[in-house]
């Protein structure tokens, strides 16, 4: 119980400092420490696999695409907007962010949970890799086929800078 | 025919006996830390002793003796320096004892993690080689996952030492670190699929096991000598370079145009850190493509088995370490550009053809006889094949170069 404490308090804790920071490479670095976070959750709940799976792709590789994006498009803290331009777009800014917590909120509460005595079922890699590879294999193939897409149209937005039609020389 | 038990287990009967000494609530405490330290010392003097031999190899690839002028310290008044032995120590004690400089400018608690995270990133990797047949620090089921999980972490320690040095060079590096990594991550892990795809398990010790036993009586049946294993391994190779951030592809730190780069503000003790882990993430990833592809600890001929199994891992990590240094010694520096090429217009295809080629050995598994020959020309073709077309496609216009002097 004490492990999961701190677990969630360190989770949280990045998760709202980041929020608060004006430094958005310290707000990175603290959201990156709230996904190692999720992962010791994973890792305390007995999922191993999907522990390892989150610290690889979140913080191996989404991590440095959150710090490039960061680095590319920073400005100067002083030019940062504090406060919001329009009314709208505050108006916008709540009725997002409530729908979302809405929707988490529902699903939270709307799970059951389980009594007390419970069996912790164990699942082994290979359970995880049959079920994917065998039931769920259309769903991964259509979550691929839908981040193939969005990757591909990442790259067409932002390919039309410049088009002089010459490659680059070797 | 393997070896003598006794000695097999010689490095447990020690743990053993020193953990007897503790009362039974105590030992499994006493046990892991023993695995812990005893990891840590083996690789620190493993850097140590690298440091040396690297200088020295490539002092005499570029035809000079390299240092040779520290003895050791208990050999003080003889004329004997026993090559210069003496040398990781005195730099050790060198790097203690010099200043520690953070710039005016730079985000002190930044500067100061960035060295401690890719050390810790680094030494979480060492936990899940399996270093002998009853030596693995941690068993893991997903041991493989858990590995390149801890090594692809260690990119952000990069990342914050060139950010908090608020140094222009500096952040270039750390733009270049993550640009580079990210790109060869992808090939890295594309090109140990097939390993577990084959082995069927995720854990190192399991894939070992996978590389036992010997094809006639006499080739060893590692991974590295099927056709799918040797491009796995060649690309494994290639991209462990560049994971390590070691030469040809040492841009984040190129010393000739960034001054170091990311290493640029360190001084003192930090800066040997940043070597430390830099050798341990190489010592770390050398482990692993042995595990994966060179058959871990097994003995390369069945007469030689009587030799301990940690004693074959150690030569093996050696010899892959040397073909590192190797490289260093032969290669010049890339550009940025091409390397990109390289990862995404070469080792990308070439491991996802790899991954085919792999699927199509797991499926003739059962061929035997005179067909095992046909099995074995089908994969080598299809490796051949795309190898050479995408050889040729990226290399034509660019060769032979042209020169242009002055009349």
């Amino acid at each position: 119980m004490i492990t999961l404490l701190i677990i969630a308090t360190v989770t949280v804790v990045s998760a709202g400092v980041a929020l608060l920071l004006r430094n958005l490479i310290h707000s990175a670095l603290l959201l990156i420490g709230n996904w190692v976070g999720v992962a010791a959750f994973y890792l305390w709940a007995g999922a191993e696999f999907v522990a390892f799976a989150q610290v690889l792709v979140y913080v191996g590789a989404v991590s440095m695409i959150v710090l490039f994006a960061v680095l590319l498009t920073s400005r100067s803290p002083a030019d940062m907007a504090l406060a919001p331009h329009t009314r709208s777009r505050v108006l916008a800014a709540v009725v997002t962010s409530g729908a979302v917590l809405g929707v988490l909120l529902g699903a939270v509460i709307s799970t059951p949970l389980p009594g007390t005595n419970i069996t912790v079922p164990s699942v082994t890699v290979r359970d995880l890799g049959n079920q994917l590879g065998g039931p769920h294999a259309g769903a991964v193939l259509v979550v691929g086929v839908i981040l193939t897409v969005a990757l591909i149209g990442a790259v067409v937005i932002a390919s039309t800078g410049r088009d002089d039609g010459k490659p680059d020389a070797p | 025919m393997s070896s003598s038990p006794t000695l097999e287990r010689l490095p447990l009967v020690v743990r053993d006996w020193l953990v007897g000494w503790l009362p039974e609530s105590l030992r499994w405490l006493a046990g892991s830390l023993l695995a812990i330290v005893a990891v840590i010392v083996a690789f620190a003097s493993l850097f140590a002793l690298l440091t040396l031999v690297e200088r020295k190899l490539l002092a005499r690839v570029q035809n000079r003796p390299g240092p040779n002028r520290t003895g050791l310290p208990f050999l003080p008044f003889t004329k004997n320096r026993l090559f210069g032995l003496g040398q990781p120590l005195a730099d050790g004690i060198k790097m203690l004892t010099k200043e520690d400089i953070v710039p005016r400018t730079a985000d002190r608690v930044l500067h100061f993690l960035a060295p401690i995270a890719l050390l810790a990133f680094a030494i979480l990797t060492l936990a899940v080689i399996p270093y002998g047949r009853h030596l693995v620090p941690l068993e893991l089921e997903a041991g493989v996952l858990y590995f390149f999980a801890a090594g692809a972490a260690t990119e952000l320690g990069v990342f914050m030492a060139g950010w908090a040095s608020r140094n222009k060079y500096s952040l270039l590096a750390a733009m270049r670190a993550l640009a580079q990594l990210i790109s060869y991550e992808l090939p890295l892990l594309l090109s140990i699929v097939p390993v577990v795809m084959l082995a069927g398990t995720l854990s190192p010790g399991g894939i070992v096991e996978r590389q036992g036993g010997w094809s006639f009586g006499l080739l060893p049946q590692w991974h590295v000598f099927t056709p799918w294993g040797v491009t796995g391994f060649a690309i494994f190779f290639v991209t462990a370079l560049a994971e390590s951030n070691r030469s040809p592809f040492d841009l984040p730190e190129a010393e000739s145009e960034l001054i170091a780069g990311h290493l640029t503000e360190y001084s003192g003790f930090k800066y040997a850190l940043f070597f430390m882990a830099e050798y341990f993430g190489m010592c770390a990833l050398c482990g692993m493509g042995v595990t994966l592809f060179l058959g871990g600890w097994q003995a390369p001929l069945p007469f030689l088995a009587v030799v301990p199994s940690y004693v074959w891992f150690v030569a093996k990590l050696l010899t892959l370490l040397l073909a590192f240094m190797w490289v260093r010694a032969t290669l010049p520096r890339m550009r940025i550009d091409q390397l990109m090429r390289l990862a995404w217009k070469f080792l990308v295809p070439l491991a996802l053809v790899n991954l085919g080629v792999a699927a199509f050995w797991a499926l003739t598994a059962d061929w035997t006889g005179a067909v095992r020959a046909t099995r074995w020309l089908i994969a080598a073709v299809l490796i051949a094949g795309p190898f050479v077309l995408l050889g040729r496609k990226l290399t034509t216009g660019l060769a032979p170069r042209t020169y242009r002097y002055a009349a």
